[in-house]
C-alpha cells in the first residue's frame, strides 16, 4: 500500500548542462516517488539520464551539469541548493549509494575494514574500536565468510562479488533511508547477481530501507522491484508497479523494450527491434521524444510533448494513443 | 549432411605462475583443460560459463592467438598446415568491446580491407568493391567507407567488426560476447543481422555468452564449461529446459528474466568459482553443488553420455533438475 509521504519524492526535476547557446536540460520534468521498505526501479539505455538523476540526488551533478529546476525531498526537505556541508549530513547516512563498478568505488590503498569504520567515525562520531566491531558485525551480517580477518583486506583481495558485498556494507552501516543502487550488478556474473539481489532484499527488509534501483536490465527489475519507472532520452515515459506495467505496458517505448528481448522470441524466429537511435539531446524534437522511432506514430506526436496520464491502476504513461494499437 | 569445419580434440591450455622471489614456488593453472568439441557448417554453438572458467582462452586458442599446451585443433577434417594463414582466413574472431577492438586512427574502408591486404587478394580496385560490399551486407552505408571508429555508435562499430571478420569469406567465425556491451533495442538488431548473415553464408559461430536467454534463443547447441572444462553439451532445446548438471541448472535459475512473481529469497547458488590455481578435488563444482555426495569429493566425472546429450556428473541418473522457470515466452 502507498504512503502518502514517501520518504524521498523527486519533482519536476530539470538537469541541465551548457550548450550551444545555453543551458541544455539532459533531464527534465522528472518525479520520483520512494516509499520506505519498497524498491523503484529506474530502467532506461545507456544515455536516458538514469545516472544523472541518481547522482543529483546525492547532490553530485557533474559539472557543468546542474539542477535547474524542481525540487529534491527527503522526508520533506528539500535538497537542491543545500551547501556541502549540508548536504554532508544526509549523504552517505541517511542517504546512501552503491556503484556498478565496486573496485573503482574502493578506495585501493585502504583496507575494506577501515573504509567502512571511515563512515561510522565520520557521521557517528564513533571511537576507533567501536567502529571496527561494528564493521566485522556488519560485514558478517552482508555474507563475507571469516569477517573479522577480511576486514583487513584490501579490495584488490576480494572477489568481485565479494567487493560488491562489502560496498553494501559501507553503504547499510548507517541503516540508511534510502538506498540508490546504479547497476549494482552489472559488472558481476549472473550466479554471483543473484546472491547481490538476495542480499539487498534481505537488508531491505531487515531496515525497511527505500531503494532507487538504477538497471538497464527488465529482468532484473522485475525480480527486485515493487515499482518502475521507465526513462527515456530525459524523461520517464512510463511508470507504475512493477509486474503489472511489465505485463500490460501501455506506451510504445516500454512495450517494444521487452519485445525485443530474445526472451520474448520464439527461437530461430526474427527479432523485433526498435529501428534508429535515441534522438541527440541537443537537437530534440518539438513534440514526442519517441515519435522518429515509433511504430504508431500519427502527426499529432510530432506536434506537442505527451504528458504523464492514467493508464491504468496506478499506472501513468505519456503517450497521445494510449491503448491504440494493442 | 553438414560436415564439421573445426573441430577441437582433448584442448589443453595451461599457464604457469611463478611466486615469491625466495621462496620460489611454481603453480600451474588449468585454464582449458582437456576441451573437445566439434562444430559443424551452419551451426550456432554457444559457449556458456562464469567469468574466469576458461571460455575466452579456449576462443584464443581456436584463433591459434594462444599456442594449446596440448591437444590439437583441425580445420575441415585436416590439422593446420605450417602456413597459418590458410587457416586464419577460415577462422574469424569478433570482440566483446567495439570500442577496443578497432584502430581508432585507420578510417572503416583500411580496417575492413586489411584482412585482405595481410591474405594478398584482389587488386586496390577489387578490395575496395569487396569493402562497399561488405557494408551493403552488415547494414552501414557505403559513404561510410572514410568515416572513423570514433563517429559510429556502439552497434554500428560491432557492424564493421562483423564486416571485418566476414572479409575472407570464413567458414567459422568465433564471438566472444559480441552483444553484452550493447543496449537491449541494438542487442537484437545486431542478433539479427548474425542470423541473417548465418543462412546467407552458411556459417558456423561459436558464441561465447553468459546471457541464458540470448544463448536459448540463438543456438542450436550449448557446452556449459566449469573451471576449465565442459561439464555439460547438448542441443539447447533439451539442455536448457532438461538440464543434467546441477550447475547448468543453477546458470539458468539466475538468468534475470522478466517474471510475474518477486524474486524469493534464498534460490542463488551458493560461493564464488573457487581459484583456477587451487581447483577442489573431485568434481570441481563439489563444494557449490546442494546435491554433492561423498563421492563427489574424490572421483571426478567424464563428459559421457547418448544421443549427443553429455554431462559431467556422476549423479546424473538420479537427479531431476527442472529449471525454476523456462527461458522464453515470458510475456510476448
Amino acid at each position: 500500500m502507498k504512503d502518502p509521504n514517501p520518504i524521498l519524492a523527486v519533482r519536476n526535476l530539470e538537469i541541465s548542462f551548457p550548450g550551444n547557446g545555453g543551458m541544455l536540460p539532459l533531464v527534465s520534468e522528472l518525479s520520483l516517488d520512494l516509499q520506505r521498505g519498497r524498491t523503484l526501479g529506474l530502467v532506461g539505455e545507456s544515455g536516458c539520464g538514469k545516472t544523472l538523476t541518481s547522482l543529483s540526488i546525492l547532490g553530485l551533478t557533474p559539472a557543468p551539469g546542474q539542477v535547474t529546476g524542481g525540487e529534491i525531498l527527503y522526508a520533506g526537505t528539500n535538497l537542491v541548493n543545500k551547501s556541502e556541508r549540508e548536504l554532508d549530513k544526509y549523504r552517505g547516512d541517511r542517504i546512501a549509494m552503491i556503484f556498478q563498478e565496486p573496485m573503482t568505488a574502493l578506495n585501493p590503498v585502504f583496507t575494506v575494514g577501515s573504509q567502512i569504520a571511515e563512515v561510522l567515525i565520520v557521521h557517528r562520531g564513533f571511537s576507533n574500536a567501536v567502529a571496527w566491531d561494528k564493521v566485522v558485525q556488519m560485514l558478517d551480517r552482508v555474507g563475507i565468510p571469516d569477517a573479522a580477518k577480511r576486514a583487513h583486506a584490501y579490495p584488490h583481495q576480494l572477489s568481485g562479488g565479494m567487493r560488491q558485498r562489502a560496498m553494501i556494507a559501507m553503504a547499510m552501516v548507517t541503516e540508511p533511508d534510502v538506498l540508490i543502487a546504479d547497476e549494482p550488478t552489472t559488472a558481476l556474473d549472473v550466479t554471483i547477481q543473484a546472491q547481490i539481489l538476495d542480499l539487498m532484499l534481505e537488508m531491505q527488509a531487515a531496515l525497511g530501507t527505500a531503494i532507487l534501483f538504477i538497471t538497464h536490465d527488465l529482468g532484473v527489475v522485475s525480480e527486485l522491484a515493487d515499482d518502475i519507472a521507465v526513462m527515456y532520452a530525459g524523461k520517464v515515459v512510463e511508470t507504475g508497479p512493477a509486474r503489472q506495467v511489465l505485463s500490460t505496458p501501455q506506451h510504445p517505448y516500454t512495450r517494444a523494450l521487452i519485445e525485443t528481448l530474445p526472451a520474448s522470441a520464439k527461437p530461430g524466429s526474427r527479432l523485433p527491434t526498435i529501428e534508429g537511435m535515441v534522438p541527440d539531446l541537443a537537437t530534440l524534437p518539438t513534440g514526442c521524444r519517441f515519435a522518429d522511432r515509433c511504430n504508431r506514430v500519427l502527426d499529432d506526436c510530432r506536434m506537442a510533448q505527451p504528458e504523464l496520464e492514467s493508464a491504468g491502476d496506478n499506472q501513468l504513461a505519456a503517450c497521445f494513443h494510449l491503448g491504440a494499437g494493442q | 549432411m553438414t560436415h564439421t569445419v573445426l573441430e577441437a580434440r582433448n584442448l589443453k591450455r595451461h599457464f604457469i605462475s611463478h611466486h615469491g622471489l625466495i621462496n620460489r614456488t611454481t603453480q600451474c593453472v588449468q585454464a582449458v583443460d582437456d576441451v573437445s568439441l566439434e562444430l559443424k557448417a551452419g551451426e550456432t554453438l554457444a559457449l556458456v560459463g562464469e567469468s574466469g572458467c576458461g571460455k575466452s582462452t579456449l576462443a584464443r586458442c581456436l584463433t591459434l592467438l594462444d599456442k594449446p599446451t596440448a591437444g590439437e585443433i583441425l580445420i575441415n577434417g585436416e590439422k593446420p598446415k605450417n602456413d597459418l594463414k590458410q587457416y586464419c582466413r577460415n577462422v574469424q574472431m569478433i570482440f566483446q568491446d567495439p570500442y577496443a577492438s578497432l584502430n581508432p586512427r585507420l578510417p572503416v574502408g583500411v580496417i575492413i580491407a586489411e584482412p585482405l591486404v595481410i591474405h594478398k587478394i584482389g587488386s586496390k580496385q577489387e578490395r575496395r568493391n569487396k569493402v562497399l560490399e561488405l557494408l551493403d551486407v552488415v547494414g552501414l552505408r557505403r559513404s561510410d567507407i572514410n568515416r572513423y571508429p570514433h563517429q559510429f555508435s556502439g552497434g554500428q562499430r560491432q557492424r564493421i567488426s562483423i564486416a571485418r571478420a566476414l572479409a575472407l569469406n570464413p567458414a567459422v567465425i568465433i564471438a566472444d560476447e559480441p552483444v553484452s556491451a550493447l543496449d537491449v533495442s541494438i542487442q537484437s538488431q545486431i542478433l539479427n543481422l548474425f542470423k541473417e548473415l548465418q543462412e546467407e553464408f552458411n556459417l558456423a559461430y561459436l558464441f561465447i555468452s553468459h546471457d541464458m536467454a540470448v544463448v536459448h534463443y540463438f543456438a542450436d547447441r550449448v557446452a556449459v564449461m566449469y573451471l576449465g572444462s565442459i561439464v555439460e553439451e547438448g542441443v539447447t532445446e533439451k539442455t536448457l529446459i532438461n538440464p543434467l548438471h546441477p550447475y547448468t541448472r543453477a546458470l539458468i535459475d539466475a538468468a534475470p528474466l522478466i517474471s510475474k512473481v518477486k524474486r524469493k529469497h534464498g534460490d542463488a547458488l551458493k560461493g564464488d568459482p573457487p581459484s583456477p590455481l587451487d581447483p577442489p578435488s573431485g568434481c570441481r563444482f563439489h563444494p557449490r553443488c546442494s546435491y554433492a555426495i561423498e563421492a563427489c569429493r574424490s572421483q571426478r566425472p567424464k563428459l559421457e553420455g547418448s544421443g549427443g546429450h553429455k554431462v559431467a556428473c556422476s549423479l546424473s541418473d538420479s537427479l531431476h533438475l527442472t529449471p525454476r522457470r523456462r527461458l522464453e515466452g515470458g510475456w510476448a
